[in-house]
């Protein structure tokens, strides 16, 4: 049982401290896959399927093998492959130039026996064989419903949303021998990418290393080995030489994973003090071919009466992947608007119908949120402002896991000659890991952060789990201070010998051990590493359960500005109001909630996957016509760190969850038009204005 | 090396040879539409590839001039990371929608990935690399830093040279101007704000001298 250090007293943890590789990164001179060079190495370039759906008839490669360059073709779908969406592999060229590789691709002659498609969720939801009827309401929902003092009904919907990592999915292959290799790749598990490539190549699990440095984005699409890798495997295998093979981005937008869409048909009802009664839904919505879909919905507000169903549709497009927060900022958006409704039906404040609803750390949360906000300057009544531009204020809430789960193995090893490093095998996504690691060390050996050197980012390092659900410091954290309080203890021994007083009277601070009653007495930490033996100290640390907790709520409120001739919508400040439990750096915590909430604002205005049900294809595979957020839509956005336990909680996920629901909320309470269907567009506006005229 | 080696291949003959090559495709694309026909993608003889066959082109990159034998057709992205590693320019979207591939073409931002590096032949190129030659920071980059205004850091490179080319002509900028200038760049993460933030702290410290 260990406690985290008390942050009035610290110098790193919990402090703002900069990212220890920031420095490497503004200057260019950070390695990621993407930038991985090796002599002799060859480039790789995937062919992907033209049709949504297809069966391979036959692959002609010898045209493509006697191309300039080329050193090896791989043929991924062989003759009766089923080819179920646009852009899955068919067939691979590595050649000595990227541009040759490409050349070899246009030369491979592949006959495809065309199938019919389905691509469009609500087309594929429609077709007999795919979709059950509406489920009758069931007696109880009938009558809750009617019992209810305000209901409503309506259908909303969350489109797909595609992770466009900025470096594409991709890796780079070499055979160090027959069954052995080391691949650098682009990756949220660099543990589990060896368990995987092992096993698809056939190889021991020791055989394999797996590098990553620095990596460009994940978002939940870098979970394991993409298909390319067991491609840049193979490449690279065939023409002996190591194999660079990044994705496209054409094919990286259509193949490595998406946010899946959401639809629910709403029936809801609410009494007159707020309490939900009744919410019956039928939703549903596609994660590609696989068809699992799910979501958690009504989301955080629970009706006494629940009627929901929900089903999948399965569909001839690239296949889901977690997108941050999986589901949880779809079902999210869908019930913060259905909540809203009720309580504009109600004639309430659509604050005071969600404080109904819940209680405990959320409650406090949107009481505290609405004072910081100024929420009670909120003209209760919708699109009151008059005039062309016309604000409106919304509020949406998140609930998330983000506890940590055994299995990291740190090794901490103090040198002779002062520096320490620490060696886990976890890595960064853009959280700042290795800073935290850092901090905790330098902390308590109380030595300068320059100091301690945290190595991550390899297999050969000790086990440690994949990034994925918020969980990756509350896993990582407690392991390396376990690590870090063993160091401690074996420092303060072999230091206590030379001050002379027992280690339990022993503190360490600014590069000095000293007596805690008598700081004069003391050491410095460089002396007691000098009178080390070759070893040093080794310091190994495990999981401790009792520094993290999982179980985190926020809320977040918005105001925009709906420009009524346009009908632009531009967003004007967000507050997010985040449980971050005993956060590890302050600096680095605030920026994954503004990264969420951005991301968010993507979800609630401009993020939409296109496709077309004539050809099968998607309309919008690249980052022209799918769009990202930019520097114009950016609001004020202030983090708020809401402190309610000291242990260790993940906060990656959770600031993504509530902001397109806010956002839509606001944008109804500015206009007085509910626009059920994200992204909230100008053209969507400005119909529903035309409609109401 | 190809038939269609032409030394003097212009960049309008060569983006109309790449013009025809994408209709061709589009249109074999499109004959998959009569359902149940097999069909063939991409033969060789309708996509003959153009600016193929190497040359040398004397490129000057962060104050030096290197002599490469690349083709016609590489970008001048490609040739600075793959030829010269210089690889804090980064390959994104690779058609000039994401600036995170931003270089100054004497000494004006542009996306290398639409520029051919055989047409960079007489002009100056920086990289990112070139704001911190010796591993000491510049203010920009420094401020990035502070303000902690990158997190994977793949869009930061461009972002870094975007900001500094706005300081370097505009001492005081609003946050309008910050706008204006990161607006040709793409960041997935979400560091915008701190972006903006880094800027203005920049600006301030840049006219204070320090
Ligand atoms: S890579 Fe050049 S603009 Fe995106
Ligand atoms: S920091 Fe990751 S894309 Fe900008």
């Amino acid at each position: 049982m260990s406690e985290w250090n008390d942050r009035s007293k610290t110098k790193y943890v919990g402090q703002r401290v900069t990212r220890v590789e920031g420095p490497l990164k503004v200057s260019g001179r950070a390695k990621y896959t993407y930038d991985i060079q090796l002599p002799d190495m060859l480039y790789g370039a995937i062919l992907g399927s033209p049709h949504a759906a297809a069966q391979v008839k036959s692959v002609d490669i010898s045209e493509a093998e006697r191309m300039p360059g080329v050193k090896a073709v791989h043929v991924v779908a062989g003759p009766g492959t089923n080819l179920r969406h646009q852009g899955q592999d068919v067939a691979a060229v590595a050649a000595t130039t990227e541009q040759q590789a490409r050349d070899a691709l246009r030369a491979i002659r592949v006959e495809y026996e065309v199938r019919p498609h389905r691509v469009i969720t609500q087309v594929a939801s429609q077709d007999p064989e795919r979709m059950e009827p509406f489920p009758a309401l069931s007696d109880e929902a009938q009558t809750a419903l009617r019992a209810a003092d305000a209901t409503i009904e309506g259908s909303y919907s969350v489109p797909v949303r595609i992770h466009t990592c900025l470096e594409t999915h991709g890796c780079v292959v070499r055979w160090d021998g027959d069954d052995r290799f080391t691949m650098w790749c682009s990756t949220q598990a660099v543990h589990g990418v060896r368990g995987g490539m092992a096993q698809n190549q056939g190889v021991p699990a020791g055989n394999v290393r797996v590098i990553c440095e620095h990596m460009g984005g994940g978002f939940g699409s870098k979970l394991g080995p993409g298909s390319e890798f067991a491609v840049c495997a193979a490449l690279a295998k065939k023409a002996k030489a190591p194999v660079k093979l990044m994705r496209d981005r054409h094919t990286e937008q259509l193949t490595t994973g998406n946010g899946p869409d959401a639809h629910a048909r709403v029936r809801a009802g609410a009494r007159k003090d707020g309490k939900l009664a009744v919410i019956a839904a039928d939703c549903f919505g596609t994660s590609g071919y696989s068809a699992q879909w799910g979501m958690p919905f009504p989301y955080v507000y629970r009706a006494e009466t629940r009627a929901v169903r929900s089903r999948p549709v399965r569909t001839n497009c690239g296949s889901d992947a977690p997108l941050r927060a999986p589901m949880h900022p779809q079902a999210c958006a869908i019930t913060e608007q259905v909540v809203d409704e009720l309580a504009y039906a109600l004639g309430m404040d659509p604050l005071e119908l969600r404080l109904a609803n819940t209680d405990g750390v959320r409650k406090q949360q949107f009481e505290l949120g609405a004072k910081l906000f100024g929420w009670e300057k909120r003209n209760p009544k919708p699109g009151s402002d008059g005039g062309r531009f016309r604000r409106g204020m919304g509020v949406g809430t998140s609930a998330w896991g983000g506890g940590g789960g055994p299995g990291s193995r740190v090794e901490l090893t103090i040198h002779r000659d002062a520096t320490i490093e620490v060696k886990l095998g976890t890595q960064d996504l853009g959280t700042g890991t290795r800073t935290y690691v850092a901090s905790i060390v330098a902390e308590d050996l109380g030595v300068d952060i320059s100091q301690v050197r945290a190595m991550i980012g390899d297999s050969d390092f000790g086990y440690s789990g994949a990034s994925g659900g918020s969980t990756t410091t509350a896993s990582v954290a407690p392991a390396v201070k376990t690590a870090s309080l063993e160091a401690r203890r074996q420092l303060f021994e072999k230091a206590a010998e030379m001050v002379g007083q027992p280690a339990e009277e022993l503190d360490a601070r600014d590069g000095k051990v000293f007596v805690s009653s008598d700081p004069s007495k003391s050491i410095t930490f460089a002396e007691v590493c000098s009178r080390l033996g070759v070893a040093g100290i080794v310091a190994n640390g495990t999981f401790d359960a009792s520094l993290q907790q999982g179980g985190v709520a926020g809320v977040q409120f918005a105001e925009v500005e709906v420009d009524m001739w346009t009908g632009r919508v531009r967003p004007i400040r967000v507050l997010a109001v985040h449980d971050c439990g005993y956060w590890m750096n302050r600096l680095t915590t605030e920026s994954q909630i503004i990264g969420g909430v951005i991301q968010g604002i993507g979800m609630a205005l401009l993020e939409e996957r296109k496709m077309d049900e004539n050809t099968g294809r998607c309309l919008n595979p690249d980052l022209e016509q799918y769009k990202l957020p930019g520097p114009w839509e950016m609001p004020e956005i202030v983090p708020h760190l809401f402190e309610t336990h000291q242990k260790v909680a993940g906060i990656g996920e959770p600031p993504v969850i509530p902001t397109a629901g806010a956002i839509a909320n606001a944008v109804f309470h500015a206009s007085g038009l509910r626009i059920r269907h994200l992204p909230i567009t100008p053209r969507k506006l400005l119909e529903a204005m035309d409609e109401r005229v | 090396m190809s038939e269609e080696k032409k030394p003097e291949l212009s960049r309008r003959q060569f983006l109309k040879s790449v013009g025809a090559a994408a209709a061709v495709a589009t249109v074999g694309g499109a004959a998959g539409l009569h359902k149940g026909h097999p069909e063939t993608v991409g033969s060789p003889a309708s996509v003959t590839p153009q600016g193929v066959g190497e040359r040398t082109v004397s490129l000057n990159v962060n104050g030096e001039v290197h002599r490469l034998l690349l083709e016609p057709r590489m970008t001048l992205l490609d040739a600075i990371r793959d030829r010269l590693g210089l690889t804090g320019s980064k390959r994104v979207c690779d058609r000039g929608t994401c600036g995170a591939c931003t270089v100054y073409l004497d000494g004006k931002p542009i996306y290398a990935c639409l520029k051919l590096a055989v047409d960079c032949e007489g002009h100056k190129v920086e990289t990112v690399e070139s704001l911190a030659p010796d591993g000491k920071l510049n203010a920009v980059q420094q401020a990035f830093v502070n303000h902690d205004s990158l997190q994977c850091g793949f869009c930061t490179p461009g972002f870094v040279m975007c900001v500094n080319h706005l300081l370097k002509t505009n001492k005081s900028p609003s946050l309008a101007d910050i706008k204006n200038a990161c607006s040709g760049n793409v960041c997935r993460c979400g560091t915008y704000t701190r972006i903006f933030e880094a800027a203005e702290s920049a600006a301030k410290a840049m006219r204070e001298g320090a």
